[in-house]
């Protein structure tokens, strides 16, 4: 699996990660998504290096690390986002229950459909709140009425929004506020009933009240879902992530537990950024 | 404290501030005087043929130089028939341009292709018109219209509008040219709204599993009516008054049928063609009124494109 070409750097980051995928094993079973030796590129760059990296079911894993160190990026091939646009490709395997979502057979709608995103800006549809709901839900699903009333009505109640919007759910989404915006957009997220969810810094156009009200929202969802979650506040991956990754210039530098990375990581890097020594 | 400014220094700022204000609102309120004078003189230079003819001139069909009798329902419903067809041809034409050119489209030919859809907007429409006479007409009389009048000139009801002389010259190609003539306005107009769609907004919906039609359809659109509606009016409003292309190709004659291969008039050919040879008053008088009517046409297409606007944003939800 190595190859002696490799730094002694990054042989001792692979070390660490192979620990931590031990640990990982131990916690539970099959990971939902295993990222084997993904490279990626804008063009002639190079945005991620050699990722090797296993998401678990039903917990939530945050990606850390300053700006333009590729998490974004990495999060945007699990749904493979960077597809719409041309002089941007990944190699290597994103595994998702097994199969890999980088092949050219995959049927990308399909793939966005079970792993949604929720984007860093409130992006409501320029419909009503109901609709902002129903439309992802009719891509894939022939609902009766009562069905999609039923739908619409449970992925608000997921993003602890029904009983703001209950009684406007015609209203534009662009009524709401930026908070209750964000939240509309994770409830259509949720309504489509897909696998995984990209969160890419979804507080950071949110005020404080806002921002623990989606961090509380992504603890109960993460029962039902796996969860990927871009932040630059690193106070905001200790509180809702289960596991942590630390990327620094496209590679990952450390990957394991969200309480072992962030009270005794491994890496001197990974200290310095997180104590905020650098970065 | 701050030092006070220099008294005749402020009053002299306060000058200049009152002068700019005076001269801007002179600029502004100078175009409804303008519109003012422009309806006042249609309606005077209108008032003998509207007196004679009465409140039916834009509904009568007689147009008759030599008995002095004028009506203008042949020259409306010349503009109006090729306006529709313009558009019928024209919208989807240029919505399918613009979303080439903003989703799909390879960006090395996203400038040079939309470079060549603005220059079309820049062709002078005696061009249009001349090429429409001399190249289109003919081909579309011996390739076009035999082909139109086997297919859709076969089906109940639409049949008849596609039956009658095979010339290539008439109300249809009249309509065509003016597609040609409105397709780099709206697609250009709807090219410079789609581009203005936030990339996350549409990679929310691709992101819920969306094709590109399906964003481009439920998203972009929506997202911007305004701007394509208003494009729309853009041409529509060229088409209305369109006249050196029109004149050429619409077969200038004063009769009205149902046949869309038949020629007619518009309001702008007929003034064209007859406002130099008009020899009574009445005649003159007559062909004022024709541009009064346009001039109302006009106006009522603006409205309703409002009232259209307005009609969406309720359907799509309140804002407040």
């Amino acid at each position: 699996m190595m190859q002696s070409t490799v730094s002694t750097k990054r042989e001792m980051s692979f070390s660490h990660l192979r620990e931590d995928a031990t640990t990982a094993v131990a916690h539970g079973a099959e990971p939902k998504i295993k990222i084997r030796n993904l490279d990626f590129f804008y063009g002639s760059f190079q945005g991620l290096k050699h990722i090797d990296l296993d998401i678990q079911e039903g917990m939530v894993t945050a990606f850390i690390g300053p700006s333009g160190c590729g998490k974004s990026t990495l999060l945007r091939t699990l749904n493979r986002m960077y597809d719409l646009y041309p002089g941007q490709r990944a190699t290597g395997e994103i595994l998702l229950n097994g199969k890999n979502v980088l092949s050219p057979d995959q049927d990308v709608n399909a793939l966005r459909a079970k792993v949604g995103m929720v984007f860093q800006k409130p992006t409501p549809f320029p419909m009503s709140i109901y609709e902002n709901i129903a439309f992802g839900v009719r891509l894939y699903e022939n609902l009766s009425r009562a069905d999609m009333d039923n739908r619409v009505e449970w992925a608000l109640r997921k993003a602890a929004l029904w009983d703001e919007v209950k009684g406007k759910l015609n209203q534009s989404g662009l009524s709401l506020s930026g908070g209750q915006q964000q939240r509309l957009c994770i409830a259509r997220g949720v309504a489509v009933k897909p696998e995984v969810l990209l969160l890419d810094e979804p507080t950071s156009a949110l005020d404080p009240i806002s921002t623990a009200k989606v961090e509380e929202l992504v603890h109960e969802l993460k029962s039902e879902y796996t969860i990927a979650i871009v932040t630059h506040n690193m106070q905001q991956a200790a509180r809702v992530s289960d596991y942590t990754a630390y990327m620094y210039l496209g590679e990952l530098v450390e990957f394991g537990l969200t309480d072992e990375i962030f009270i005794k990581p491994k890496r001197k890097e990974t200290e310095d950024y997180i104590t905020g020594r650098f970065g | 404290m701050l030092p006070e400014p220099p008294r005749d220094r402020m009053r002299v700022q306060r000058l200049q501030d009152a002068l700019f204000h005076q001269v801007t609102r002179f600029f502004a309120f100078s175009v409804l005087a303008i519109l003012a004078a422009i309806i006042a003189s249609l309606l005077y230079g209108a008032w003998p043929a509207l007196q004679e003819f009465g409140a039916g001139f834009p509904f009568s069909a007689e147009w008759n130089p030599v008995a002095d009798k004028f009506g203008g329902l042949i020259s409306v419903y010349g503009t109006l028939s090729t306006s529709v067809i313009a558009l019928v041809v024209a919208i989807p034409v240029s919505f399918g341009i613009a979303i080439f050119l903003t989703e799909l489209c390879p960006p090395v030919l996203r400038g040079p292709l939309g470079i060549a859809v603005e220059l079309l907007a820049a062709v002078p429409s005696i061009i249009y018109g001349m090429w429409g006479l001399f190249v289109f007409a003919p081909l579309f009389a011996d390739y076009i219209q035999p082909v139109l009048s086997m297919t859709l000139g076969n089906l109940p009801f639409i049949g008849a509008l596609f039956q009658g002389p095979k010339n290539g010259i008439g109300i249809l190609s009249a309509g065509l040219i003016l597609s040609v003539m409105v397709i780099p306005f709206i697609a250009s107009v709807m090219r410079d709204v789609f581009e203005v769609v936030p990339g996350i907004l549409k990679e929310s919906a691709y992101g819920l599993g969306a094709t590109t039609w399906e964003v481009v359809w439920n998203i972009v659109l929506p997202y911007t009516r305004v701007g394509v509606i208003g494009g729309v009016m853009l041409g529509l409003g060229r088409a209305l008054g369109e006249t050196m292309a029109v004149t050429f190709v619409i077969g200038n004659a004063h009769r009205i049928s149902p046949s869309l291969y038949e020629a007619g008039n518009s309001i702008a050919s007929t003034l064209a063609n007859e406002f130099a040879e008009a020899a009574s008053d009445l005649h003159v008088s007559s062909l004022i009124a024709l541009g009064l009517i346009l001039f109302f046409v006009t106006f009522v297409v603006l409205a309703l494109s409002k009232i259209l606007l307005m009609r969406l944003g309720r359907s799509e939800g309140e804002k407040t």
